[in-house]
């Protein structure tokens, strides 16, 4: 009996010695390509450091591809670098540079085709097309992962993190910068996106297509061209993100465009030209976030319906809310706005007097723009003043009837 | 040089005997304390400190400036019969009752500001805030002094002047400016919307601070002008040396007018 249960962990530990593979520069086998075609399925395959000069690796078996101390994989400007076809891959801690670049294909340091349940962890992706590239697979998790390139041409730059007909992926922790989408997604259902950070992006830090139920929370986009988009999509949860210094004639903090059933909750959203700009929007609880120092803090478009602007803490925004509706579909209740001027005589808290959240001079603005040099003058105050209590330009119905006292405390 | 320091510190010490410069800078201190907590954060409170800012600075400024003309009129008169430099005796003059009030305005509002950490978290905003301050100070020191001296016999008239020079700049040439946008609206008039601008100290003020807090709402406007004056440093730069040349002009002018006057 002791015999045979010898032999047997023998046979096993002799075969997980064989699983493994050692691929090194100056070693028996010097090229990740050859070690995947030696390779077993589920083998684990350990590249030593130095610079690998590559492209097109496929990997159709399940195994898992570890570098160690950061190997270089050097595309040298040629095709896709890592293409994975099969379940159960996992790629781990490599450094991978200079895909090539295309008008018609969408090469990619790593893409990853039909596959399920990958791990794309810590790897660091320089002057790359497109970053990690999923497209038509199931529970992929990406974490850790830095993506970064300089191509300020949006035409010319591809996507950090891109995900195409994706069911249930995680992406985690990954910072993305540079590129031309930070994080893209269509065709997704219930993604998960929390810590990443998405900065310096020519277009979206996020971009949200035809993606139903996912939720993104505890991200950061920062400095991004457009700031982030979410586009065609139901039941997203949107929580505790931080968008920030997202400035341009187009660019907003976030950008809701024909969004139904969703939650915006717990965000912050500093000095961005427009903080939420929401265009077909219904539906959408907007709740507990802080808004400050932005251009404009809400652009509601008046194809939006049944939204609600809850507790949140509208800051010193040059304009707090701006619409092209005379009439208002939306409801504002309980928010603090730091530009309120009424009072509280029973002293419970919530001002006695409704605030009108639309400007007069935001409508002066919307027709001759270039009296945007008299914000915060005394005249226009005086001119905001009076329309507030006698509203006749600006939307009768729109107001906050509950307007808070003080800011709220998180 | 040691005689203009010699009148200046005999500015500074009647001054203080007066008192009310310590109480302007108290009204300062107790102002931006109660902002600072009724009004929650720190660019909530640097706004409002510097609304008040661009609309009493100004006035204070300007009517500090004539009444000094009017009240100190025997003690000029007998400077002048000494043998001191005209030029001397002007800059004595204006120095010593410009830079206590300036000085007011600024360690009033910064105090709090300090004791509260605003200094510390947006310390850019509140130097900008505070030096803005300083610096209206001293222009309209020297336009009240202006006016002074023109009107040297008239008091009535001097001050009626002030107070309508304040009104005018402080409010009602915006809506002029507002005016004139809409009726000239389908010409292109960023230009002369930002050199109007400049015309008037306090607009100038407005636009400093404007740039420090509401960038992201400016970069939303899609004319060309505007954008590189607003997102490059050229808007600061040429506001800031609009302001130097506003400073610069009326003190010249009441000195000149100060040198020939026959007292």
């Amino acid at each position: 009996m002791i015999k045979v249960v010898f032999t047997f962990l023998l046979l096993l530990s002799a075969q997980s010695v064989m699983a493994q593979i050692i691929v090194s520069p100056d070693g028996g086998i010097r090229s990740i390509k050859e070690a995947v075609e030696l390779a077993e399925p589920g083998a684990h395959i350990q590249v030593q450091p130095g610079t690998y000069v590559e492209h097109n690796i496929g990997i159709d078996k399940p195994l898992t591809l570890e570098g160690i101390d950061y190997p270089v994989i050097d595309g040298n400007n040629e095709g896709y670098i890592l293409v994975i076809n099969s379940d159960s891959v996992t790629v781990k801690g490599f450094e991978i540079k200079r895909t090539g670049r295309s008008y018609v294909r969408d090469y990619a340091a790593i893409m990853i085709e039909g596959a399920k349940d990958f791990i794309i962890e810590d790897n660091r992706l320089e002057d790359v097309f497109f970053g990690i590239y999923l497209a038509q697979t199931e529970r992929g998790v990406v974490r850790n992962n830095r993506v970064e390139a300089f191509d300020t041409r949006e035409a010319s730059s591809g996507n950090g993190i891109h995900l195409w007909d994706v069911k249930n992926p995680q992406i985690i922790e990954n910072e993305v910068l540079g590129m031309r989408d930070g994080i893209y997604l269509e065709f997704v259902d219930n993604a998960e996106i929390y810590g990443n950070i998405s900065n310096d992006n020519n277009r979206y830090g996020l971009h949200y297509m035809f993606s139903d139920g996912g939720r993104y929370y505890d991200n950061i986009f920062r400095r991004n061209g457009a700031g982030v988009a979410v586009m065609y999509s139901d039941n997203v949860d949107m929580m505790n993100n931080l968008f920030e210094h997202n400035w341009g004639t187009a660019a907003y903090g976030l950008l809701l465009k024909d969004i139904n059933y969703s939650k915006i909750e717990g965000n912050r959203f500093y000095r961005n030209t427009v903080a939420i700009y929401s265009e077909g929007t219904n539906e959408v609880h907007i709740h507990a976030n802080d808004i400050e120092l932005n251009g404009w803090a809400v652009n509601i478009k008046s194809n939006s319906a049944r939204n609600r602007f809850t507790e949140n803490n509208f800051i010193e925004n040059s304009f707090d809310v701006r619409t092209d509706s005379p009439r208002n579909n939306n409801e504002f209740v309980g928010n603090y706005w730091s530009q309120y001027e009424g009072y509280d005589l029973d002293r419970d808290g919530i001002g006695d007097v409704p605030y009108r959240p639309v400007s007069l001079f935001s409508m002066v603005i919307t027709k001759q723009p270039e009296s945007l040099i008299l914000l915060r003058s005394m005249f226009i105050k005086l001119l905001d003043t009076a329309e507030r209590i006698a509203p006749v330009l600006t939307p009768k119905t729109l107001y906050d009837e509950q307007p808070k006292m003080d800011r709220i405390r998180r | 040089m040691s005689l203009l320091m010699h009148i200046i510190k005999n500015e500074w010490k009647s001054l203080l005997r007066g008192k009310w410069v310590i109480g302007y800078g108290l009204i300062f201190l107790i102002l931006t304390d109660t902002l600072l907590r009724f009004g929650g954060g720190g660019a909530e409170t640097l706004l409002s400190l510097s609304n008040v800012m661009l609309l009493f600075v100004p006035l204070v400024g300007m009517i500090y400036g004539i009444l000094y003309i009017y009240q100190s009129r025997e003690f000029v008169e007998l400077l002048l019969t000494q043998p001191i430099n005209r030029r001397v005796l002007y800059w004595g003059l204006f120095l010593g009752i410009s830079t206590p009030l300036m000085a007011a305005f600024i360690v009033g509002s910064m105090l709090p500001l300090g004791w509260h950490g605003i200094l510390m978290i947006d310390g850019m905003a509140s130097a900008m805030v505070l030096g803005l301050g300083g610096v209206l100070t001293l222009i309209f020191a020297a336009l009240g002094f202006v006016f002074g001296l023109m009107f040297y016999e008239d008091k009535i008239k001097g001050f009626g002047f002030t107070i309508v020079v304040w009104l005018f700049l402080a409010i009602l040439y915006d809506g002029l400016v507002l005016m004139l946008v809409f009726l000239f609206g389908n010409y292109p008039l960023e230009n002369f919307v930002i050199a109007v601008s400049m015309l008037n100290p306090i607009d100038l003020a407005r636009i400093m601070v404007m740039l420090e807090f509401d960038v992201s709402a400016l970069m939303g406007y899609t004319g060309a002008v505007f954008n590189r004056f607003f997102g490059t440093t050229l808007g600061i730069t040429t506001a800031s040396v609009m302001l130097l040349v506003w400073l610069a002009v009326p003190t010249w002018i009441g000195l000149n007018v100060f040198r020939k006057k026959d007292f």
